[in-house]
């Protein structure tokens, strides 16, 4: 299997990035290089195997109190605006400035 | 005190973490004197290029504060120690890059968990060190930040040879430890990145199983595998530094293991007699450089003399960790990564169309060549039509990579081996070869797969007399352990003593 340059064009723009020409063509041969090392992978038999998302993994661990959790939905943070804003591109009375995307 | 501060015996800089804490309780030196040194040390070698952000106001506060608790006798074991985090961790008081343009001047409103943690003991932070661009790399090659005293981003240099890689991600923290620039580090290892510049810089390192250390504060790049631990120049102190760096987090880690924190220095002097070494074959093929196989030979030897047994094993799927990282990596990496948007913090193009084109623009200009390469491949293996084929069978594979170590681990303790299959490269050599340098974690990744605790230690000199580490893995939860093995070694040896010449 090899991408083309097309592949290319459609990945980048789900991944949102904009290529130079030159960077898309280095990428289309590094890729193809690249995913001939994942080849061997495609062949290994993995029928019955259950994916593995987490290390923290009950089987693996096999300790219930690993188990993948979520905390109360309750307000603990304090309101930081100014400091959380400080690193922001553009930020007026507060607000994350964007272009419009409304006319 | 009116005790007089006596002279210490030797440079501070030579002390380990341990002794120089003794000290610090003592009162033979105080955090001022710690701190000071190693920032005017850290200035002085600047050139290596390992530190990227320094606050000498901060620093100092720090010290004093560490100082009254040594005086009023709340202090901890660490107080008043010097340490330097790698530019990954999130930091008030120090810019955070994470190595990346698109993180220029950045600052952030909070400190990670793991910088609090130990700032809550009165550890000092001396400052920030450099790393590949968001964790992504094993030659440091990739960072997109000046160094100190740099206008440009430079390589950081590896002390035992300025015209080699200290290895990466975190080249910075371990080039520093090397050069004695401050006693220890923190790093994080998500590929193998705090054991694999720790044997290329000569020093030990230990990434602990995965969600004992928290990740809150940590620049995610891939958060199934990401973990911090400590680097220093002894099982030792590593020990003291990730007691104080792991334990739970749960409202803020949701991979935080529950699980109370522990002592990891209690098994140190343990005795080895009996213990079994797995041995596993697939790290010893055609692959491995004559040199680094000397090294880690000698030192399963001298494991021998200590009583150790060496168990041949098998890890069949060790090649396929290859594959299977570097699938599952870059998807989550591509997810993670997606927030920087140019919208609320980091760097906005200033040129553009409109709101899908400020995207573009930001991403292509803020990530640099590696970053955008994995970011690629994952989002190609998430997407419609090959998620099944790629990302799925990644994730089944990482199961049965994770399973052969616990077949290992019915006949062994411990599992040993090379960190990597030569010494450091020099700088230069790989940048134009990505696969190639994928292929030199292929070591490191089956551990990281499988979410077990690792770590690299010191066995010998290779190739132009450069560092070699040996690896230890343990199974879920056995860092005393690694610690204890390591620490054993280093009783009987005196590589992790070794420093590189000039510094």
């Amino acid at each position: 299997m090899s991408l083309t340059s097309l592949d290319i064009s459609r990945i980048a723009n789900l991944a949102r990035l904009g290529l130079a020409p030159v960077e898309s063509e280095r990428l289309l041969t590094q890729l193809n290089g690249f995913f001939g090392v994942v080849e061997a992978m495609r062949t290994v038999d993995t029928t019955g195997i259950e994916p593995m998302a987490h290390p923290v993994d009950a089987n693996q661990l096999g300790m219930a109190a690993l188990s993948l959790r979520l905390r109360d939905d309750v307000v603990s943070e304090p309101n930081n605006r100014e400091a959380n804003q400080r690193s922001a591109p553009v930020v007026e009375n507060g607000l994350f400035l964007v272009p419009k995307v409304i006319e | 005190m009116t005790q007089a501060l006596t002279p210490p015996s030797t440079h501070l800089h030579d002390l380990t973490v341990a002794q120089l804490a003794a000290q610090l309780q003592a009162r033979q030196v105080s955090a001022v004197e710690a701190a000071t040194h190693f920032l005017t040390r850290a200035k002085a070698h600047e050139s290596l290029g390992s530190f990227v952000d320094m606050n000498e106001e901060v620093t100092l506060n720090q010290a004093r504060a560490a100082d009254a608790r040594l005086a009023n006798g709340t202090a901890h074991a660490l107080t008043g120690v010097p340490i330097a985090h790698k530019d990954i961790f999130v930091t008030k008081d120090f810019a955070t890059t994470a190595g990346s343009r698109m993180l220029k001047g950045y600052r952030s409103p909070f400190d990670s968990t793991v910088v609090n943690k130990l700032g809550d003991l009165g550890v000092v932070t001396l400052g920030k060190l450099n790393c590949d661009e968001f964790a992504m790399g094993s030659s440091n090659e990739n960072s997109a930040t000046a160094p100190l005293g740099r206008s440009s981003p430079t390589p950081v240099q590896n002390p035992w040879d300025i015209t080699r890689v200290p290895g990466g991600s975190s080249g910075g923290s371990a080039a520093a430890v090397a050069a004695r620039l401050t006693p220890a580090a923190t790093g994080t290892d998500t590929g193998g990145s705090i054991r694999q510049p720790a044997s290329f810089c000569g020093i030990t390192g230990i990434k602990p199983t995965y969600g004992r250390a928290s990740r809150y504060g940590m620049v995610a790049f891939a958060s199934s595998l990401d973990q911090a631990g400590p680097m220093a120049r002894t099982a030792e102190d590593c020990a003291l530094l990730l007691s104080a760096m792991c334990g739970p987090d749960l409202d803020r880690d949701s991979t935080s293991l529950d699980i109370p924190a522990e002592d990891y220095s209690r098994h140190l002097n343990d005795s080895l007699d009996g213990l079994r070494i797995g041995i596993p074959k697939e790290f010893f093929g055609d692959g491995l450089a004559g040199d680094v196989r000397a090294s880690v030979d000698a030192a399963l030897k001298e494991y021998e003399k200590l009583g150790a047994k060496l168990i041949p094993i098998s890890l069949p799927r060790t090649e396929l960790s290859i594959p299977v990282y570097y699938i599952i990596a870059p998807a989550e990496a591509s997810s993670n990564l997606s927030r920087f948007d140019g919208v609320k913090f980091g760097h906005r193009a200033e040129k553009y169309t409109d709101l899908a084109d400020m995207y573009k623009q930001t991403r292509s200009e803020g990530f640099g060549d590696e970053v955008k390469r994995r970011i690629m491949i994952g989002a190609y293996v998430l997407s419609h039509g090959y998620y099944d084929a790629y990302y799925l069978q990644a994730q089944k594979i990482r199961r049965m990579i994770a399973d052969d170590f616990q077949n290992a681990f019915k006949i062994c303790d411990v599992i040993a081996g090379p960190v990597a299959p030569t010494v450091a490269w020099k700088i230069g050599d790989k940048t134009d070869d990505p696969v190639a340098s994928y292929l030199a974690d292929i070591f490191t990744l089956p551990g990281s797969l499988a979410g077990l605790p690792g770590m690299s230690l010191p066995v010998g000199l290779g190739e132009a007399n450069m560092p070699v580490g040996l690896q230890l893995i343990g199974n879920y939860l056995q860092e005393a352990k690694l610690l204890n093995v390591a620490h054993r070694f280093q009783q009987a040896t005196d590589f992790h003593a070794r420093k590189p010449e000039g510094f």
